[in-house]
């Protein structure tokens, strides 16, 4: 009952482009090396804050007791400083409205609120004590153990968080980033000594970066940053990942979850960095094979095939290494048959050229998304803490979308080859093994 | 502390117009970005489903995007997407929605997609199959696959209340899904999806006089259909405990949920302020009652939150509805320490009120949020929607924080009294190894 083609005639054509606001960055370092951008804009009556802390470990050595320790600290830091107690620390930040996220990934520490305009000065105060002053009680820390220690077991039942992991320690081997999910023993062994030299030693200026974004005047908020965080002004410089090393694909693994009604694909490889001028033709090869709706994986394995909900690409950014990814949770009953079709797409795009109506339609929509993205406080807040925070000046998304909008058709055609080609990824599947070892050794050579 | 924003108000006109179908359509234009979001919104919800089609309304929503009389399947995800946009969908007890998100110059584009697939959806065998499958796929991944799935949002509901409308799974059973037909479908189109049963929202960078003109070009094709009369969702209120338990051989440690009966969100909307802030209060941050009491003082949780509304919204759903708290805690901790520790940190409340300083705090932190939420131009279009569709005026939208920063403790207390202990549902979860 729908028509078999689409009637261009029919379709309204799109208007002239009206013109992107360029965001106004007021970009200073303190004394202290510590970067801060604020950008005043249009929009509800609210300030965005993101502190970001490079706090990556050291060296793989060192990385599970790292991660373990960062887990806890990250809600510890919260549990007091030499001012104030938890409960004071959160009823001065709830009254303007505020309430610190303090999250870790492999790379670094955030430090994250909203809070109305008026109450900046006072958040950026509780701010400067969080950084400064925590002093780690010993009950409140071992409570908070014990909390970390029950959400790991949580994180550790979902088939996602699973797969996760095991893609990444597959992937990264000994390196740091390997390591994504703390052991509960070393939970359990950080001391609040151990959180208090963590600080000292990590959660310094230099190298961190801060963002305000909102209704700001830029004069004033950097007034009152200077005033605030005066005081925080820690020696030694920041700790970046090692550099990745390389990682042959080797076999498919198969993670046992006996029972699992879905069987969990992910596959994975590295991918140009921001910095790369290869990155536009990647994230335009990765949007045409699984990165929106409109792409061929779903259309294929979703909108074809109804293997799966929601099955995806992307191209993802760690400081050491970016990577490609691809995930799709599907049925049990058809995971070899999914992963086959996710792999001929693949293999397809890698050999044979996208057509140019594939390469515009995702161009715009990175163009628009991108656009969409920034259009709020909180969305250019991240944006920018990520990229600030990276190293790469404020003008990158600019840049990054004039260099999106004159990609071509070859461009594209040999990124796909070089990055997304099946036989340089690696594939990890969680689920039901005596159900679906079978399906997938039809496949290919398959490792529990 | 600050003192409230001296205006909580949004500053966006509404303007508002009714087609001869009976679509009715509200404009809420502001130029800040350029961007426009285009949404639709049907008066059908999970709550509207007959019995033997659980899960009927969201598996329609899915069929929606398979394609209409003039838009071939795929097309209607390649047309917005390839104009820089985003699409979605999603069923609520009282409603659906369709909207997307586009740069401004793509405006029209999007009313041509949504006022063809109003028009003649593309309800085929083919199409329907496939989205039966994708259907059950979603179920696993957010219910069947993973642990705490239907915790509480499908099992509380099924104590808490009696009636169908309330009590039945929304997201469907498979032999409901599996044995839905194209008649089906069909006829739940012709019931439900008639323009006098919808609410067009547009917001952002528009001219008003052109997005009228385009509206009618698009819709006033669409023939009229009387609309159905609105489902009566009320119950009687509880007059005694329900408890339930529930065993989720996923998860690793138990939890459990307490839903009370708050007042109708519609009818009773000020009374029902009242009850969102007392939910704030309990729960919302670290320096909730809740999160003083049972995660950092007596260690009973690991994790605790409270929300009115099934989906955390309270402001878009019509009577029956609950405040609902549910703790996530420790296998040592017995659930009934848990309930007894809520119950009383609720009880201090009804009894001893509430200071100003501490419900200016939290009436700060609820304006920050509702602020953010409006922030984007689809988050403020969808909120003007929903109160248009469930309350009958899309201002309120850019209202609540106002009027929620009017709340007084007076009314916080009263709607503490309302939470009695012996009328709330509770459900307990436990891990297959039997412990709590």
């Amino acid at each position: 009952m729908s028509a078999p083609v689409l009637d261009l005639s029919l379709v309204p054509p799109l208007g002239e482009p009206r013109p992107q606001p360029v965001p106004d960055v007021h970009l200073t370092t303190l004394g202290s090396g510590l970067r801060v951008a604020v950008v005043p804009r249009a929009g509800v009556p609210l300030v965005e804050l993101r502190l970001r802390v490079p706090f990556a470990a050291a060296s793989a050595r060192t990385a599970a007791a790292h991660v373990a320790r960062t887990s806890v600290l990250t809600g510890a830091v919260l549990l007091g400083t030499q001012s104030h107690d938890q409960v004071q620390i959160a009823q001065l930040l709830q009254a303007e409205g505020a309430e610190m996220s303090v999250s870790a990934d492999p790379d670094r520490l955030l430090f994250g609120t909203t809070t109305l305009p008026a109450g900046l000065p006072a958040v950026l105060g509780v701010l400067a004590e969080l950084l400064t002053a925590p002093t780690y009680p010993g009950a409140p820390v071992a409570a908070e153990k014990a909390r970390v220690a029950e959400r790991i077991a949580i994180a550790r039942s979902q088939p996602g968080v699973v797969a996760r992991t095991a893609l990444a320690t597959r992937r990264y081997g000994v390196h740091p980033y390997a390591v994504q999910l703390p052991e509960t023993e070393q939970v359990a062994n950080t001391t609040p000594a151990a959180l208090r030299k963590l600080h000292r030693e990590r959660v310094l200026p230099a190298g961190s970066t801060l963002v305000l974004v909102g209704d700001v005047d830029p004069a004033a908020a950097l007034d009152a940053v200077a005033v605030a965080l005066g005081g925080w002004t820690g020696g030694g410089t920041a700790v970046d990942a090692p550099p990745l090393p390389p990682t042959p694909p080797g076999p498919l693994q198969l993670v046992d979850r006996p029972g699992a009604v879905q069987s969990n694909l992910r596959i994975g490889g590295p991918a140009p960095g921001r910095r790369d001028p290869e990155l536009p033709a990647v994230r335009l090869a990765s949007t045409v094979y699984g990165g929106y709706f409109s792409s061929r994986l779903v259309e294929n394995i979703r909108e074809r095939r109804g293997y799966t909900y929601s099955p995806r690409s992307s191209v993802d950014h760690l400081q050491a290494g970016s990577s490609f990814l691809v995930e799709a949770d599907v049925a049990t009953e058809v995971t070899g048959p999914a992963l086959l079709e996710t792999q001929y797409e693949l293999g397809r795009i890698a050999l044979l050229p996208v057509t140019e109506a594939e390469l515009e339609a995702a161009r715009r929509y990175l163009l628009g998304t991108t656009a969409l993205a920034t259009a709020t406080h909180a969305g250019l807040a991240s944006t920018l803490s990520a990229l600030v925070g990276a190293g790469l000046p404020a003008e990158w998304l600019t840049e990054h979308q004039a260099a999106l909008a004159a990609v071509t058709l070859d461009e594209v055609t040999a990124a796909a080859r070089r990055w997304l080609h099946p036989a340089g990824l690696t594939t990890v599947v969680v689920g039901d093994a005596e159900r679906v070892a079978g399906q997938l050794e039809a496949l290919g050579p398959v490792q529990r | 502390m600050s003192s409230p924003p001296a205006e909580l108000t949004l500053r966006h006109p509404v303007e508002r117009f009714t087609l001869d179908n009976g679509l009715r359509v509200v404009l809420a234009p502001d130029t800040s970005v350029p961007v426009v979001a285009v949404s639709v919104f049907y008066d059908v919800g999970m709550r509207s489903e007959p019995e033997g089609r659980t899960g009927f309304a969201h598996l329609f929503e899915h069929v929606m995007f398979q394609g209409s009389a003039h838009v071939p399947k795929m097309e209607h995800a390649r047309l917005v997407q390839a104009a820089g946009g985003t699409f979605n969908g999603s069923t609520h007890q009282d409603y659906t929605n369709y909207y997307e998100a586009l740069p401004a110059e793509a405006l029209e584009r999007a009313l041509f997609l949504e006022a063809d697939r109003m028009a003649a959806p593309a309800i085929t065998e083919e199409n329907l199959r496939n989205q039966i499958d994708v259907v059950k796929e979603e179920i696993r991944v957010n219910v069947l696959n993973r642990p705490y799935g239907a915790f509480p949002w499908l099992q509380l509901p099924q104590i808490a209340f009696g009636s169908f409308a309330n009590t039945h799974d929304g997201y469907g059973s498979f032999v409901d899904l599996e044995s839905s037909t194209v008649a089906d479908a069909q006829d739940f189109f012709d019931r439900y999806y008639a323009p006098a049963n919808a609410v067009l929202c547009i917001g952002g960078d528009l001219d008003v006089a052109e997005t009228e003109r385009l509206v009618r070009r698009h819709f006033d094709a669409v023939p009229h259909r009387a609309a159905p009369a609105t489902p009566y969702t009320g119950e009687p209120s509880p007059t005694g405990p329900r408890h339930g338990v529930v065993v989720d051989a996923l998860a690793p440690a138990p939890a459990v949920a307490i839903g009370w009966r708050v007042p109708d969100p519609v009818g009773d909307l000020d009374t029902y302020l009242g009850t969102v802030l007392l939910s704030e209060l309990l729960s919302e941050g670290d320096a909730s009652r809740l999160e003083l009491r049972l995660v950092h003082r007596d260690h009973l949780a690991v994790a605790q939150s409270s929300y009115v509304g099934l989906f955390g919204d309270p402001f878009d759903v019509r009577d029956a509805t609950l405040l609902t708290t549910q703790v996530h805690h420790p296998a040592d901790v017995a659930p009934q320490r848990v309930l007894d520790a809520v119950h009383e940190e609720v009880d201090k409340v009804a009894q001893d009120g509430v200071g100003a300083d501490e419900l200016a705090r939290v009436q700060a932190r609820t304006s920050t949020q509702l602020l953010r939420g409006a922030d984007s131009v689809l988050g403020r279009t969808l909120g003007f929607a929903s109160a248009e569709l469930v309350h009958g005026r899309a201002e309120l939208a850019g209202e609540l924080a106002a009027r929620l920063a009017a709340v007084t403790p007076e009314q916080v207390q009263h709607a503490a009294r309302g939470l009695a202990r012996d009328t709330a549902a509770v459900l307990e979860l436990h891990t297959a190894g039997g412990t709590a």
